[in-house]
């Protein structure tokens, strides 16, 4: 944790006086055009902004969450590059993270607050309960008055992960702890919804590299989420698409369609209605993502994907014949996409209404 | 500490069926187009093929297909890069991995050659003050062995 009040170097200064070369900066700018999702074409832009960008300083809050997020973060595939921009972040207040805690931690959170007030980034994982104060405190504070008074002074707040974006696992029903979401409390600060269970550790930085970078926040869609990420659904962007097109799926996990590599759509894929990044930037180090490793997408990065039915319910295909029920043949790919995005969330939300449990028979389910 | 990459995953499909899932075309598709408009009107293209939706088998089809050409450079800036210009002039695999050989950036870059690869402006003001200061200082060229020898930063 850097101290914030000394750090007044730009990003290409203090990279410049690290030894690195121009070129290297522009490897920099490079990888994180390609982490942001935007062309090529606007590297020089980036390369401009990034030379003249400021430290700004970052305050974490985790609330009702499992660490996963923070995991994901920090296992983030590209040390070099993310490293490059947390050490230009001062991140001056993570109590996961910190060697401080209690009331010293908090003493830390207050000064950086007061240094960088109106411009400090507040990020916060984990949802935040409002039917007890007492089921999650942090030095005898509860979240709900840590984030309010946190946020008071905040330029911008990122919800990470799908706790903070949409309530998440505590929120499912019957959600004991009266479990919220950050945009649900905070409607006087712009909030960026980046959610995922956990969110892709590159869509994450990408994010802070955005506010890094142009000192502003992405386009977001109508759940508050940036749109270069969760513009596009997993299923538009599924390479297994072509095979969904043609009517080939996969019945189970070890059959001659599993095998082949068909549209896993029948044993249960959410890909349909879920919008989120994984199928271009894949997971640990590209290496691959839940669809090619053989699993349908849970839907991670939608609200209540927890209370979705089972997920391994084909919940789009009501009597199991999705050919017949949008007439598959006659309609092209988009559209049969689109169609069948609407059968998956009536169908989700019966089944939310009816809150059903994943069985044995589920995890079974062969159609 | 192993890494991910060092876990034996063996892949059951027999290997030509693993690039069936039709993306790499439309890429060469693009390239085509690109190297076009080189032609023509000077102007490059890059392709971030992070964008792409490929299945597995994709990639490696269309590297395949372009294969290897007669330049190959090393860049060693904040991990090494390999820089390669295919069988298809004009065509370059720009692979950029960072400190510890993880990939963090696959580009195809249409041009005569990668941006990347000029000298920039910074870098050659930079190394006329270093080799001004090596010269004006007695023992700057006294050695074969002399410290300072290849090193980008004076002190
Ligand atoms: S249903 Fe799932 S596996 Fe099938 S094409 Fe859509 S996202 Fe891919
Ligand atoms: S494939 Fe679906 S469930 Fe899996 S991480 Fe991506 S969005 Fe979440």
């Amino acid at each position: 944790m850097a101290d914030s009040k000394t750090e007044t170097k730009t990003l290409g200064e203090s990279l410049r006086q690290q030894g690195v070369s121009r070129r290297g900066f522009l490897k920099f700018c490079t990888t994180t055009a390609s982490m942001m999702a935007l062309p090529p074409a606007m590297v020089p832009a980036i390369a401009e902004a990034l030379e003249k960008a400021r430290r700004p300083s970052v305050i974490w809050l985790s609330f009702q969450e499992c660490t996963g997020c923070t995991e994901s973060l920090t296992r983030a595939h590209a040390p070099t590059i993310e490293n490059l921009i947390f050490d230009h972040i001062s991140l001056d207040y993570h109590h996961t993270l910190q060697a401080a805690a209690g009331e010293g931690a908090e003493a830390a959170r207050e000064a950086a607050m007061h240094e960088n007030f109106g411009k400090y980034i507040v990020v916060v994982d984990g949802s935040i309960p409002l039917k007890d104060p007492g089921f999650s405190t942090i030095a005898g504070i509860s979240n709900l008055d840590m984030l309010k008074e946190t946020v008071a002074g905040a330029a911008a707040v990122i919800a990470v992960g799908s706790c903070a974006a949409f309530g998440g696992l505590p929120h499912a029903s019957p959600n004991p702890t009266g479990a919220v979401s950050v945009s649900e409390i905070i409607k006087d600060k712009p909030v960026v919804n980046v959610s995922g269970c956990p969110p892709i550790p590159t869509v994450i930085s990408g994010v802070l590299a955005h506010f890094l970078t142009f000192g502003g926040l992405p386009e977001l869609d109508d759940l508050g989420r940036p749109k270069v990420f969760y513009g596009q659904s997993i299923h538009d962007r599924c390479y297994r698409r072509p095979f969904y097109d043609k009517g080939l799926f996969a019945e189970t996990f070890d059959d001659e369609g599993a095998r082949k590599g068909w549209c896993l759509y029948r044993m249960g894929c959410k890909g349909p209605m879920t919008y989120n990044a994984c199928a271009t930037t894949k997971w640990n180090q590209g290496t691959s993502w839940p669809v090619e490793s053989g699993h349908g997408c849970l839907g991670c990065s939608e609200p209540d994907f927890w209370d979705g039915g089972g997920f391994y319910n084909a919940i789009s295909i009501p009597d199991g014949d999705i050919a017949r029920n949008i007439g598959l043949g006659a309609v092209a790919g988009v559209a049969v996409g689109a169609a069948a995005g609407m059968l998956n969330r009536n169908a989700k939300a019966d089944a939310v209404a009816k809150h059903e449990a994943v069985t044995v028979d589920d995890l079974e389910k062969t159609s | 500490m192993q890494k991910l990459q060092d876990i034996d995953i063996r892949v059951e499909a027999p290997v030509d069926q693993l690039a069936q899932h039709g993306n790499a075309v439309p890429v060469l598709h693009e390239i085509l187009h690109a190297l076009r408009r080189l032609g023509e009107t000077e102007e490059s293209t890059t392709i971030d093929l992070r964008s792409i939706p490929f299945g597995p088998g994709d990639e490696e089809l269309l590297l395949d297909v372009l294969g290897h050409g007669e330049v190959a450079v090393k860049l060693e800036a904040l991990g090494v890069s390999e820089i390669y210009e295919t069988a298809f002039a004009g065509v370059w695999v720009v692979d950029h991995r960072n400190t510890e050989g993880e990939r963090i950036a696959l580009q195809i870059e249409i041009a005569r050659v990668p941006e990347i690869l000029f000298t920039q402006v910074t870098d050659l003001i930079d190394s006329i003050s270093r080799l001004e200061n090596r010269l004006r200082t007695p023992d700057g060229v006294a050695s074969l062995s002399n410290p300072m020898n290849g090193r980008r930063r004076d002190g």
